[in-house]
């Protein structure tokens, strides 16, 4: 790569800490319903799917059907938190808002703001799984220090999910793209990554395929600590999800330099 | 000039997009201290250098230096002295006035006690004291503009770049901002502005470099120009036959141009013309001295802003 792309990189560890802190600050001033708006769609899926086909699955994979999804629906908001708040907000911040353009008058990097948005939609994520986790507790499905346990996989995966969004709004040029992401990339990632039944269930071919997307390694860390068993390569699902989430940051700030630096 | 005394030098940068020539093998030195002036029309590249002197677009030929700092190459040094008044308003609307200082201050790694020790000066040099705890949403034209002006000067910077300061504002809004733009150079700040206001630039800069489709086509002081170019009385002429007027008064003009439905008759003695305009029906005449609308006219043969 040549000096041009180096010198988009973070300038330093701590510049992306003042993009958090910008967005924590426009985050508080709306805090309630954001919790209340994004935390209600996972709780009623996990309450309503849980109880109510809970009782025609009966146990799955040796443990109640609702305990199984309290952790698929943990993985699942994490991912879905940091999408729509990389998708929607983050690219309102991009374009119409040219909050990055005021930024980047500063000594901020594109890669400085672009790694304070992921962490910051990583913080979100850690918000609505930690909060899933909660009421899983609660309600009694799993214990409360398997939550604590299981944050710094929820972090991890909100990080991915933000960093692979990212990608998608260096180059979509309007909202109306995002459908074909949500559509064609993120439910069939519910369906086939073992979040809502086990990828048992899946042929063979699928379920080969399913072993590569990243919400699959972070269900197979998630579930295993809710659950309080041992998860099985371990070590090759944080590997495969830390490769999830650094090569779209180096390839959404290449494609943020197009966009924007021209 | 001796770089230390240069705030900015441009040599032979060029710029294109696509097959689009944007920035033609331009060159123009501003010294700390001064208000330079980058007039021309919409599309003459003035955004697109403002851009490249901060290193957001790189020039695809030519030397830029800022502040004694290469760029791009160092653009991020630069801007650390550097503050940016964009063309369009990029504030945090949902934020209060000082709230927006306190997140940019950040950006430029400042810590909060420092931003609010130098908030309150700010707010009071942007007039917005009373404004302090207002949702900037809430705010007028003029005081976003005034805002994102305190809000440039939160590092104080050695260097304001201001792309058409004053654009969309109205004519109370835009005296209020030249005079604290008068305050800053009084200050010892660099300027440099784009505009296609000829008001604006005459009034602020010390120079000023006409543009015209990316190309330089004049450069020097606001009253040198008009002197060298102009140097007489101006008549603007409304209404009746145009052609049938220009040959009337072609004896006593030293120069005419026609824009539009406008007739600009440039003469060493006016009253010689305005005798013979006499008797002429639903002419309207208008006598004035020249400045830098007709030093544009006369160098490309329209009017700016049309």
């Amino acid at each position: 790569m040549d000096d041009g792309y180096a010198s988009l990189m973070p300038a330093n560890a701590y510049n992306w800490i003042a993009v958090w802190r910008r967005n924590f600050l426009g985050w508080r001033k709306v805090a309630l319903a954001s919790l209340l708006g994004n935390l209600a769609d996972p709780i009623t899926n996990l309450l309503g799917l849980g109880f109510g086909l809970g009782l025609i699955v009966g146990r799955v994979e040796g443990t109640s059907y609702i305990a199984f999804l309290a952790a698929g629906m943990v993985a699942i908001s994490a991912m879905t938190s940091a999408t729509f708040e990389t998708l929607y907000a983050a690219f309102a911040r991009m374009g119409v808002k040219r909050t990055w353009e005021g930024i980047l008058f500063t000594q901020l990097t594109l890669g400085d703001i672009v790694l304070g948005e992921l962490v910051w939609a990583a913080s979100k994520s850690v918000l609505a799984g930690t909060a899933i986790g909660i009421v899983a507790a609660a309600l009694g499905y799993a214990s409360w220090t398997s939550i604590l346990c299981a944050i710094p996989t929820v972090a991890l995966t909100g990080l991915v999910f933000a960093s692979l969004a990212m990608v998608v709004i260096s180059l979509a040029p309007t909202y109306d793209y995002f459908v074909f992401y949500q559509s064609l990339v993120l439910t069939p990632m519910v369906f086939l990554c073992g979040a809502v039944f086990p990828t048992s269930q899946l042929p063979d071919s699928f379920q080969h395929f399913a072993g590569l997307l990243p919400l699959a390694h972070s269900v197979d860390l998630i579930r295993p600590t809710m659950l309080e068993r041992g998860a099985d390569s371990a070590a090759l699902h944080v590997g495969a999800l830390c490769v999830y989430a650094v090569l779209p940051f180096f390839a959404s700030t290449a494609l943020f330099r197009r966009r924007l630096l021209r | 000039m001796n770089m230390s005394t240069v705030a900015i030098d441009l040599a032979d940068v060029k710029k294109s997009f696509g097959d689009k020539l944007i920035v033609n093998d331009l060159s123009f030195s501003v010294a700390r201290g001064e208000c330079f002036g980058l007039l021309g029309p919409n599309g003459a590249g003035k955004s697109t250098i403002a851009r490249m002197l901060l290193g957001m677009i790189s020039p695809d030929g030519g030397k830029i230096t800022v502040l004694d700092e290469p760029v791009p190459s160092r653009a991020r040094a630069a801007r650390v002295r550097v503050g940016v008044v964009p063309q369009f308003d990029n504030l945090e609307l949902e934020f209060t006035v000082r709230e927006n200082l306190l997140v940019f201050g950040r950006y430029f790694g400042m810590s909060a006690r420092r931003i609010e020790a130098v908030a309150p000066a700010l707010l009071e040099f942007a007039r917005l004291e009373s404004k302090a705890d207002v949702r900037v949403s809430e705010l007028s034209g003029g005081m976003k503009r005034r805002l994102t002006l305190a809000r440039a000067l939160i590092n104080d910077p050695d260097l304001l770049v201001m792309d058409e300061p004053t654009t969309g504002l109205d004519p109370h809004a835009r005296h209020l901002i030249w005079e604290r733009l008068r305050a800053l150079l009084a200050r010892g700040k660099t300027i440099l502005l784009t505009t296609h206001f000829m008001e604006e630039a005459e009034r602020l800069c010390d120079r000023l470099c006409v543009l015209e489709s990316g190309c330089k086509i004049a450069e020097g002081k606001p009253d040198a120009l008009i002197d060298e170019h102009i140097g007489c009385n101006v008549i603007e002429i409304y209404g009746g036959d145009l052609n049938q007027l220009r040959e009337l008064i072609r004896p006593y003009a030293r120069h005419i141009e026609v824009s539009g439905e406008t007739l600009f008759c440039y003469a060493r003695y006016p009253e010689q013309v305005r005798v013979h305009l006499r008797g002429q029906a639903n002419l309207r005449v208008l006598q004035r001295p020249p400045n830098l609308e007709d030093v544009f006219l006369r160098l490309t043969g329209r009017e700016m802003e049309k």
